[in-house]
């Protein structure tokens, strides 16, 4: 059927897996490398928030403003085409990264702020009436709850970071995308495409279920 | 006796709302004060001024210990030799009992975990609840949780101990028992601070009581002068309010 050799050509799928599955590869590092340091940095930017003084709370917040507004697509050709004008010269990778990790942060920022949130005032008080410090308040009594709560909306910003991976293709990254795009033209047909969309949906999926399981397990333990 | 607690002018208001109107109250070591009055008259926020969980105005003045207190770095030295139970418990629900208790001592005191277990088993012994050790907070009874809170407190071996209505969140069936621990604490010596509406505890165990109303102390007194002959009208009402019925 035409059908069939054009969407799902299995000799043109064959010949194009290998060069697919060096994407996924590449994929996965930008991916799992922007969702390190957006952590990082959003975990540092929401406890600064609540303990740093007026005007770096200031500074934090209009940081989480500025890029949870800015789409995703526009920072990366900034980043990778503007910048070098002003002599920073970022390679694709690095350019994909600082973009993703960037946005991402701000995401994370907002919701370890509201888990942060969600503790009751109790223990912070409890905590310090004890006479812990502030860090230790943050890690050993305020954290691991907020953590709990955070974790579903935390692995959906996740799976955003990896699903915004394939707009590292427009930086010349040689990802899953990127790859069966030029598959797709060597091969004169679309097989690779749809290829790259089945891995792209094999791997995140998962996530997504566990996502809805997390969310469903953590309602129930709260009665 | 010497003041382990001096409060002098304390005023506290939330906006154009004076919750305290300038309280000058001493207490000595080993004393065990029970603060009474109405609710909104001020007596929780009096004693969460004392570790400052509330803030208060700049022209009073609290000295616990011969160390003001006021933000900065002296707090957390405050904090450390002030214990406090709270109402709602607030125990740490991700932690066993047993690392409940243990945690100030290993974090602000420095202790090992050894040490610190051991602590907390002969504290959790003390409050009657040592079988508990390894559950979490979450599987114990409202007044089993709040045995631990106080094992917690004195963990830190505190030399005053705030309580804020301790057993108001409790079921009847449970004030017992927590209030058993209480008087058992105030015969060791430790100087107590309870604000409670228990007056059969406030008159069998405390050395003094004071009774509020409207952010000021309105009477204070033995718990002989306050509950068997009170001079002031107002603490002759409330006393009748909540003692016939």
């Amino acid at each position: 059927m035409n059908i069939l050799n054009t969407f799902f050509n299995v000799p043109v799928l064959l010949d194009s897996l290998p060069v697919l599955m060096m994407g996924l590869l590449v994929t996965l590092e930008i991916g799992v490398v922007s969702i390190v340091i957006g952590l990082a940095l959003g975990l540092l930017l929401a406890v600064a928030r609540l303990y740093a003084p007026g005007f770096v709370r200031t500074l934090i917040v209009a940081y989480v403003n500025v890029f949870r507004s800015i789409p995703l697509l526009v920072l990366l050709i900034v980043v990778y085409y503007a910048l070098p004008f002003v002599g920073i010269r970022l390679s694709p990778f690095a350019s994909a990264v600082t973009a993703l990790a960037l946005v991402s942060a701000a995401y994370t920022a907002e919701i370890f702020r509201a888990g942060i949130e969600a503790v009751p005032n109790g223990q912070f008080e409890a905590s310090a009436a004890l006479g812990l410090s502030n860090r230790h308040t943050m890690v050993d009594v305020i954290l691991p709850q907020a953590i709990r709560i955070v974790i579903p909306p935390l692995t959906n910003n996740s799976i955003n970071v990896m699903k915004d991976t394939a707009l590292a293709s427009v930086v010349a990254m040689p990802d899953l995308l990127k790859q069966a795009t030029q598959a797709q033209a060597l091969a004169a047909n679309p097989t690779p495409l749809i290829g790259a969309a089945i891995i792209y949906v094999v791997l995140l999926c998962p996530m997504v279920l566990l996502v809805a399981r997390l969310e469903k397990h953590l309602n129930r333990g709260k009665r | 006796m010497k003041p382990i607690v001096s409060i002098k002018n304390l005023v506290k208001a939330y906006g154009s709302f004076t919750v305290l109107h300038g309280i000058d109250l001493t207490i000595a070591e080993g004393e065990v004060v029970c603060v009474i009055g109405p609710s909104g008259s001020g007596k929780s926020t009096l004693i969460r001024c004392i570790n400052h969980l509330e803030g208060f105005a700049p022209e009073s003045e609290i000295v616990v210990d011969g160390v003001a207190v006021l933000p900065g770095a002296n707090l957390a030295r405050v904090r450390a030799e002030v214990g406090m139970v709270f109402q709602s418990f607030n125990l740490f629900p991700h932690m066993t009992v047993l690392k409940n208790v243990m945690l100030a001592p290993m974090r602000v005191r420095g202790m090992k975990p050894e040490a610190a277990a051991a602590r907390a088993r002969d504290l959790l012994a003390r409050v009657g609840i040592l079988e508990q050790a390894d559950k979490f907070p979450g599987q114990l009874s409202g007044g089993q949780q709040q045995r631990v809170a106080i094992a917690r407190a004195l963990a830190m071996e505190p030399r005053v101990l705030l309580f804020d209505e301790p057993t108001s969140a409790l079921d009847p069936e449970m004030v017992g028992e927590v209030l058993d621990v209480m008087k058992k604490l105030a015969g060791t010596g430790v100087t107590m601070v309870v604000v409670t509406h228990e007056m059969g505890f406030a008159r069998q165990v405390a050395d003094r009581v004071i009774f509020m109303d409207g952010g000021r102390i309105v009477e204070s007194g033995t718990p002989a002068d306050i509950f068997d002959s009170p001079q002031e009208p107002r603490t002759r009402a409330f006393l009748r309010a909540v003692l016939n019925h």
